[in-house]
């Protein structure tokens, strides 16, 4: 079999991975309430009784619901094939481990990207006017693949106890939100707080969101992908390098 | 080392340590194709850690083994085997039918072939009726002939198996081997690990006893029970209640069982062993209601091997 074909043939087992995590996964509990709940609760305190504009909020609660969905599907898809003792079934079957990664984070990204749409949606009945949509959808799309990269790095403890993950991921995602610019725009953020802020790739996504409607942010746009593609990038690195050690730990 | 056309499995000096600990102590054994093949051993000897490695869930420390003459773990060797894991499970949210329709899917078989070869696997194995019910509402013997249908679904060259019938049902039981003697019928391969002897012995061609990762022997069952010495054993059993003082004047008697109704003693003279006990139950007036002797079983022999191996 030559190259190309073997990439077609496991690009095609990857998707076959994500449609059977889409069917398993998407309904379960802690996804729904870690995923969507979480960050819609979240904003709700924050913005419930404060006088400020759509246009402010909507790119905070894009970046916030494609942040906590992206990374909800991929950290416990590993944990829950290990306490159903399904992964050994699926590591022996011909199948590269880097296939059944790919698989969750397809899965993982197609969720964050469809509830993503809702605060768009929710934003656009509110009156608020879309300046970039092409750009907006560019940046959803490489954001949901990092996000859902940087989930299964959360995953990486051989662990059978979703619970574990799911604990040690919101520890992980809690920081993250309150450094990114989401509450507070980060030309009003502290020195330190925003050199801590670049360390995060939610930052770069608040700051095309905000580009996308609000027309202005802190760093050049063309700056914002390319900080998203190099954080999409290492993520996947490190996943791949980490689930390939730790896989058969699972079993 | 080098494929040999003939073997379906080929495994030479196979090493796996966790620590300290050597899970697998350079194993070598070949599987001829059409053979099914047993590895025997208790809990803990390294049967698992074995079959890990040749189905490529594990990497060996040291050693190769090769399947149907590709390299363990390589997505082509994985795409000729079906194999059904120790503790596997099916995925229980979906139905009996989807698992076989992903399983299919992971191996590139074609739909059509996923719906009939499913079709008639389940049918085989009386799930048909269930095939759309959720695999959470099957029992264990039902998901465990599941599993197996999932691992057929590729129609494999060569079957793994890790304890398939562990805790088991006699019903189910039964009903998997009898598959798996079909599926061997064919010409089929099929290496499979299992603490039952009577499982051994009913369905392998020849077995490897494993014991603290060292093969302590490989052979047929028959041989393997025949090379036992002095482990012929007399199953008596008598009218009314005797005391196991009886048996102190029956000359050849090495150890003494009581099973049930019944005691079963060894003995490496069972014909002048037997003269006496019949005479001593005359002496004593007791009468035999029934008298067997037994050659060694497998499970006698496996007991013997691994001993010797500890001592």
């Amino acid at each position: 079999m030559s190259d190309t074909a073997l990439l077609f043939q496991q690009a095609k087992r990857a998707w076959i991975i994500a449609k059977k995590d889409i069917r398993i996964y998407y309904s379960k509990g802690p996804v729904i309430i870690f995923g969507i709940l979480f960050p819609v609760f979240l904003f709700l305190a924050f913005a419930v009784g404060r006088d400020l504009p759509f246009e402010f909020l909507i790119p905070g609660l894009l970046g916030m619901v494609l942040f906590f969905t992206s990374t909800s599907i991929s950290p416990a898809v590993a944990p829950w094939e290990t306490q159903a003792k399904t992964l050994e079934r699926l590591i022996s079957a011909p199948l590269k481990t880097h296939t059944i990664i790919l698989g969750d984070i397809i899965a993982s990204f197609m969720y964050g990207v469809l509830v993503s749409i809702v605060p768009v949606l929710a934003g656009v009945s509110l009156g608020i006017k879309i300046r970039h949509p092409v750009v907006l959808m560019l940046g959803i799309i490489l954001a949901g693949f990092c996000f859902s990269s940087l989930g299964l790095i959360l995953s990486a403890a051989p662990t059978s106890m979703p619970s574990t993950i799911m604990m040690l991921s919101v520890m992980v995602k809690f920081p993250v939100v309150f450094i990114s610019g989401i509450f507070i725009p980060l030309d009003q953020l502290p020195e330190w707080g925003r050199v801590i802020s670049f360390v995060s790739p939610l930052t770069y996504f608040t700051d095309i969101g905000r580009q996308c409607i609000q027309n202005h942010g802190y760093f050049f746009l063309g700056f914002d992908f390319l900080m998203m593609l190099a954080f999409t990038v290492l993520f996947l690195f490190f996943a791949l390098i980490i689930h390939q050690r730790t896989m058969p730990k699972r079993i | 080392m080098t494929a040999n056309d003939s073997m379906a499995i080929q495994v030479s000096s196979l090493t796996k340590n966790y620590g300290k600990l050597t899970a697998v102590d350079r194993v070598s054994f070949d599987v001829p194709k059409g053979e099914i093949f047993g590895f025997l051993g208790p809990n803990g000897a390294g049967k698992t850690t074995t079959v890990r490695i040749i189905t490529g869930v594990l990497k060996a420390d040291k050693g190769e083994a090769l399947v149907m003459g590709h390299e363990a773990g390589t997505l082509k060797a994985k795409q000729i085997a079906g194999v059904v894991p120790e503790m596997a499970n099916a995925y229980e949210d979906l139905s009996g039918w989807k698992n076989m329709a992903l399983m299919g899917e992971l191996y590139g078989v074609p739909k059509n072939v996923i719906k009939d070869r499913s079709e008639e696997l389940l049918n085989k194995v009386n799930l048909y009726s269930r095939k759309d019910e959720s695999a959470r509402t099957y029992s264990k013997g039902m998901k465990q002939r599941l599993i197996l249908c999932m691992a057929l679904i590729s129609d494999p060259e060569i079957l793994f198996l890790d304890e398939p019938t562990a805790g088991l049902d006699v019903q189910s039981s039964r009903m998997i081997k009898d598959f798996l003697l079909e599926f061997n019928s064919d010409g089929k391969t099929i290496f499979l690990t299992t603490h039952q002897m009577e499982e051994a012995n009913q369905l392998c061609d020849k077995v490897a006893i494993l014991d603290h990762g060292v093969i302590v022997k490989i052979d047929t069952p028959e041989r393997i029970r025949t090379e036992i010495k002095g482990m012929h054993s007399v199953e008596v059993s008598f009218e009314g209640a005797v005391n196991p003082h009886f048996f102190n004047s029956v000359s050849g008697v090495k150890s003494l069982k009581k099973k049930g109704d019944k005691y079963r003693f060894y003995t490496d003279k069972p014909g002048s062993a037997v003269v006496s006990l019949v005479n001593q139950a005359s002496a004593k007036n007791k009468e035999i209601v029934s008298l067997n002797v037994l050659s060694p079983s497998l499970e006698d022999a496996f007991l013997a091997l691994t001993r010797k191996k500890e001592s």
